[in-house]
């Protein structure tokens, strides 16, 4: 516990991702396989369950720290986080001597897990006995375990990047065994990191080459006859891998999706072995993609029921092939893959290739993309015929052409309530992009959501709320934002020194981490007047 | 409950003592102004003439201007005002830091301003003063709020430093400037006696306390430092004003503390990216606030500054007759919903020193 608490502190203490990692895998690399186990299991976002109950667990610390229900509740709305109350509330408590020493396993398997099950003056006496006499700077850490609130600010792609580092394991294998079900253990962890006995191969997705925004005049990029257009469609971008007769569907966060939308992996049912394809997957019906809402109640379901497969089918909308036959093809040219790929798709009629578009000249391109909205499309991507599939954010062979406004991922960080009809509501949003590995504020928000959108984040603000001085909340950085903004200008009195005009909140972007998040100097770049 | 019944209310210039037609630490320009210590939301300047504690002094004229008419009073000479005899008690807060004693009538009232409990080097301890009413400050009123000794503390920030030097970083404190950094460089006598360096806000203020006798760790302020300076396992103290500033660039690769009560709350410390925040407050914490008023024997308590309604309804629990005093300044959870101005930045109590 020693160890794991030092790691939460050295996690909750640092925004930079790459500290964290460090952090993370100093921890695996130094405590027993059994603790590293359940450490990975609680920076997944996994939580015991059945333990104990929110509600008890509050009347709990009011009951043991001797102060009246109210004044806890007042205490708690303070601090903002049950853990911490709990911890600030009960720290003067000398009745223990606080000489116990567990470690992370032992905590949850020796004490916390046989409380399941057990009645409540049980589970109380057990519970006083942790408070009294585990180390003060252990209870924090402890109290998050047994909230089951253990957030901070670790992705899944954090994790295991760090499990990379410490065990030499390559990613998409760690990826791939943390995927499903999995009782954390010793055994649990050694399996994790044991050497690649090649069981990944099979599901293994090529890191996706991105675009980049389009800032210039596109006559900047030469004759249009050397570059493909196609509708930047507005899903979830994805690879579908078909091996040894498996399908296997990637997000672009390198997050295992199969499952989820089993209308796919049924369409890819023709695809030969060997096959690999990169596509948006929309909400689609009838010729035309659906609203981004929709596709967004699909994201977190990981067993659609047949009425929600029926009133948001998903499709995969093919871009490009990057294995045949299993072969790596991203070397080719892409009018090459491009030409196998509508081959490939035609012979599975439910998958869709993605249409190319055409004009004689920039000028045809330009009005076009004006139409991007009504296909349902943000804009054009223009892709150069002859670049191969390259790694990550590349500029020169793919752009992305969006409609005006301009957009920008951000961070939602701080909130506070809006007034008059909206009072007592969390309406009123600062987001926030990376700077380096510091998320600095760049615009507030207060349109742009539904009125379902807005009670469902007001409620996850107030759960979330990192600490509350007036009317102004701080979140765990969390939730990535789509806004739309009109202009972009430099301004010295920001601390990221742009300002935007007229932001405003095009979408909840469900789909992305926070290291998704845009860049403050992809934003710069933005500044042209 | 009427104004006229009480030996103080609130008018809209600040606490108002109208059987002695005097204010305390007023915000509007009132001809006459007992002030309980010169940080900037309770001594303001362009009042007709100001009475406050002797060795506070040096510091109000900072503030106020060399030619302010201020009146030096010691520790519990009475002052009279008409039939109304003022005296000043020691709040504990800061130097010269005074709690105000009014006597009407055979009536006491106690305005505690700004007080604490803790051993502070700096400043004479507080004094228990009996009374019937006592006006309190409620800044910390949220049983979450237990102070460390400040001495404790210090060592925190002696290793943290000490830590920050191995790894080849300077070491940046925020603090506020009038208490705080004093407090902080006497109580860092206990572990060393190496020189800290001073931002140029604190230079004058830390030659007052000097002055005063009060022991400190050498001091040097930054300007008198080269720009190429190497500042690598030095020590800084710094207003947190200067956070974020220009001026801190020249400190390379630093680490960043800040030393407040507000720091006890993990999320004020996350939420202002600072490296380390070390629990140091020069206000009276959730236990001493019910232990001085049941100390001081009032019959009644009026909570101002802060978190008063919790205060208040606690009291209430206790069978003490307590009820908010409320000021239209200093409150923090009517703070403005200007960001910056949110979670204590300025000073605990607010403006603070700055």
């Amino acid at each position: 516990m020693r160890a794991f608490a030092r790691l939460y502190e050295r996690l909750d203490a640092t925004t930079s991702t790459r500290a964290k990692v460090t952090a993370m895998a100093d921890y695996f690399q130094h405590v027993p396989a059994a603790d590293a186990g359940w450490a990975v299991f609680m920076l997944s976002g996994k939580r015991l369950k059945r333990l104990i109950g929110a509600a008890e667990l509050r009347s709990w610390i009011a009951a043991r720290s001797d102060v009246s229900p109210w004044l806890f509740e007042e205490s708690y709305a303070h601090v903002g986080d049950l853990a911490e109350t709990a911890v600030l509330l009960l720290a003067d408590d000398e009745r223990e001597r606080r000489d116990l020493e567990l470690s992370l396993a032992e905590l949850i398997e020796d004490r916390l897990l046989p409380l399941r099950g057990s009645d409540e003056a049980t589970r109380y006496a057990a519970v006083c006995d942790l408070w009294a006499r585990l180390p003060i700077e252990q209870q924090f850490v402890c109290n998050k375990i047994l909230t089951g609130a253990f957030r901070i600010g670790v992705s899944q792609r954090l994790l295991v990047r760090a499990l990379e580092q410490a065990s030499g394991i390559e990613d998409t294998v760690l990826a791939h065994r943390l995927m499903g079900h999995w009782e954390p253990g010793a055994a649990f962890y050694e399996r994790l990191i044991a050497p690649d006995d090649g069981e990944a191969d099979v599901s293994r997705p090529y890191p996706f080459f991105l675009a980049s925004p389009l800032e210039e005049a596109p006559e900047r990029l030469g004759h249009p006859v050397d570059w493909l257009g196609e509708w930047k469609w507005d899903g979830i971008r994805a690879q579908l891998v078909r091996r040894a007769g498996g399908c296997f569907i990637w997000s672009r966060g390198g997050e295992l999706m199969s499952g989820r939308f089993p209308e796919v992996e049924a369409a890819a049912e023709p695809l030969p072995d060997g096959t690999v394809i990169d596509g948006e997957l929309l909400a689609w019906r009838d010729d035309t993609a659906l609203d981004f809402s929709l596709l967004q109640r699909r994201i977190g379901r990981k067993a659609p029921g047949a009425t929600m497969l029926a009133k948001a089918p998903v499709h995969l909308m093919a871009y490009d092939l990057l294995e045949a036959d299993g072969v790596d093809l991203r070397e080719a040219p892409l009018q090459t893959r491009r030409k196998r790929l509508t081959g490939l798709v035609a012979a599975c009629e439910d998958i869709l290739l993605s249409p190319s578009v055409t004009a004689a000249d920039w000028d045809g391109f330009s009005a076009l993309r004006e139409q991007a909205r009504g296909r349902g499309a943000e804009g054009l991507m223009l892709k150069r015929l002859d670049s191969t599939y390259q790694v990550g954010r590349r500029r020169g062979d793919w752009w992305k052409w969006k409609v005006t406004p301009h957009t920008v991922d951000a961070v939602l960080i701080y909130a506070q309530a809006g007034h008059g009809r909206r009072s007592n509501l969390f309406t009123d949003y600062t987001f926030a992009v990376w700077d380096g590995s510091e998320l600095v504020p760049i615009a507030k928000a207060y349109s742009g959501l539904t009125d379902a959108e807005i009670a469902e984040l007001d409620r996850w603000i107030r759960r979330h709320t990192r600490e509350r001085f007036g009317p102004v909340r701080s979140v765990e950085p969390t939730w990535v934002f789509e806004l739309a903004f009109e202009g972009i200008h430099p301004s010295p009195r920001h601390k990221s020194g742009i300002a935007v005009r007229f932001p405003r909140i095009q979408r909840w972007r469900r789909d992305l981490a926070i290291d998704a998040a845009d860049n403050l100097d992809d934003m710069r770049r933005l500044i042209t007047d | 409950m009427t104004p006229a019944t009480e030996l103080i209310h609130l008018d809209d210039h600040g606490l108002y003592c109208p059987a002695g037609d005097f204010h305390v630490d007023p915000w509007r320009r009132v001809p006459r102004a007992v002030i309980t210590h010169g940080h900037g939301d309770h001594a303001r300047p362009g009042m007709g003439h100001y009475w406050a504690e002797a060795s506070g002094l040096p510091i109000l004229r900072k503030r106020l201007g060399r030619y302010a008419p201020i009146d030096g009073v010691a520790y519990g000479e009475p002052i009279p005002f008409g039939d109304v005899t003022v005296s000043l008690h020691s709040a504990g807060h800061i130097l010269g830091s005074a709690q105000v004693r009014i006597e009407h009538e055979g009536r006491v009232w106690v305005v505690s301003g700004d007080f604490k409990r803790d051993a502070d080097p700096t400043c004479p301890p507080f004094e228990v003063v009996p009374c019937e009413v006592f006006i309190t400050e409620a800044t910390f009123a949220y049983p979450v709020y237990r102070w460390p000794e400040g001495r404790d503390v210090a060592g925190e920030i002696h290793a943290w430093w000490q830590e920050c030097a191995a790894a080849g970083r300077p070491a940046v404190l925020f603090s506020y400037a009038l208490g705080k950094a004093q407090r902080i460089l006497a109580e860092l006598t206990h572990y060393t006696d190496a020189p800290v360096l001073l931002h140029g806000a604190m230079v004058d203020l830390v030659q007052i306390y000097r002055d005063a006798g009060v022991s400190m760790v050498p001091t040097t302020p930054v300007s008198d430092l080269g720009r190429k300076t190497d500042f690598a396992g030095r020590l800084v103290l710094a207003p947190p004003s200067a956070a974020g500033s220009k001026w801190l660039r020249r400190f390379k690769n630093a680490a960043t503390g800040f030393a407040s009560g507000w720091m006890q709350i993990r999320g004020n410390r996350r939420r202002r990216g600072y490296d380390r925040g070390f629990v140091l407050s020069d206000h009276a914490d959730w236990p001493s606030l019910l232990q001085t008023i049941e100390d001081c024997g009032a019959r009644r308590v009026l909570a101002t500054h802060g978190n008063t309604d919790v205060l208040v309804r606690h009291l209430q629990e206790l069978g003490i007759d307590a009820g908010p005093l409320r000021a239209p300044y200093g409150d923090a959870e009517d703070a403005s919903q200007d960001e910056e101005s949110i979670g204590g930045s300025g000073d605990e109590s607010n403006t603070g020193d700055a």
